[in-house]
């Protein structure tokens, strides 16, 4: 099973959502923004970071990127893809998920351990959660806050397009605590936290078993394999 | 150099975190007559000719598809400048 990440210019989260992919026990392939050979993957990561320097707006510049007009491509015949953070970002400027994302309401940086609630789990990503699930997993941004319009926000509620949201505290002020969307078909997911760094024990959030033993972001990636095996 | 000048501001409903901290700091600085501030964006798109009604209606375009994001901007001008 071969999951490509995305390298963009300012992208910092390449390396570690390869050995996420990997632990997961899947084969990572680097896919890079100028060029639009896909490779065959067989699902793709829109990785963490800063590319283009968020010149303009987060994530679009990157968005029109000759590697997303393949993703775009495939994402809408069905190809999983996960956006973490500035992939988020990505995924929303490229239009295959609604709504924007705005400057932290507190207008700080924010990085803690984030505890989310699955609220989707007929996805590409999450179905290897349990429904209502509560995880922790990092959360790192500046431009964190999710927003869209009424009309579009019921729509999320009532198609249930909402995969995860902020639990116990929203950090950065998005609508209705939403830290992640899915789309319709279940196969695109972004989220503002970072699954691939709660992976493996030791590097993780802490838990009450142990400190940094938090791996629940794995299971985003084993959802992904299984998925795969299976289609 | 002939120009096109885009214009891209933050939705009037929208916090606009910049424009927040320079009016405090306005405040700040005795300024009580100034009420808000609020901080856009201003776009040089630069051409070789004078452009054209074509070259503004495919600046428009352009500014609302990649130069500003509907959800959370307005282009609020678009105009040449020769």
């Amino acid at each position: 099973m071969k999951i490509g990440v995305v390298t963009f210019p300012g992208t910092l989260d390449d390396r570690d959502a390869k050995r996420a992919v990997r632990i997961a026990g899947g084969e990572a392939v680097s896919l890079w923004h100028a060029d639009t050979n896909l490779h065959s993957v067989d699902a793709v990561v829109l990785p963490g970071g800063f590319s283009f320097g968020d010149y303009l707006r987060c994530g679009a510049i990157a968005a029109q990127a000759p590697v997303m007009q393949s993703i775009i491509d495939a994402a809408n015949g069905g190809l999983p893809v996960l956006g973490i953070c500035n992939g988020f970002q990505v995924l929303v400027e490229a239009h295959l998920l609604p709504g924007g994302l705005i400057r932290n309401e507190h207008q700080h940086f924010i990085c803690r351990d984030q505890k989310l609630i699955v609220e989707n789990v007929d996805t590409a990503w999450t179905n290897g959660f349990e429904l209502g699930q509560e995880i922790t997993i990092p959360l790192k941004n500046g431009e964190g806050g999710y927003i869209a319009d009424q009309e579009t926000l019921k729509r999320l509620e009532g198609e249930g397009l909402i995969a995860f949201r902020y639990s116990e505290v929203n950090p950065n002020g998005s609508i209705n605590n939403i830290a992640g969307l899915r789309n319709e078909r279940g196969n695109v997911v972004g989220l503002m936290p970072h699954p691939e760094h709660a992976v493996e024990p030791g590097f993780g959030p802490d838990t009450a078993a142990a400190m940094r033993s938090g791996v629940d972001g794995l299971t985003f990636f084993t959802s992904v394999l299984k998925q795969v095996v299976n289609s | 150099m002939p120009k096109i000048i885009v214009e891209v501001m933050p939705k009037a409903d929208l916090l606009d975190p910049a424009g927040k901290a320079v009016a405090n700091a306005l405040q700040r600085k005795g300024n009580a007559e100034i009420s808000n501030v609020r901080i856009g964006k201003r776009i040089e798109l630069h051409y070789a000719h004078t452009p054209t009604e074509a070259d503004l209606a495919a600046a428009k375009q352009i500014a609302a598809d990649f130069l500003s994001n509907g959800v959370i901007e307005d282009v609020v001008n678009v105009t040449v400048e020769n």
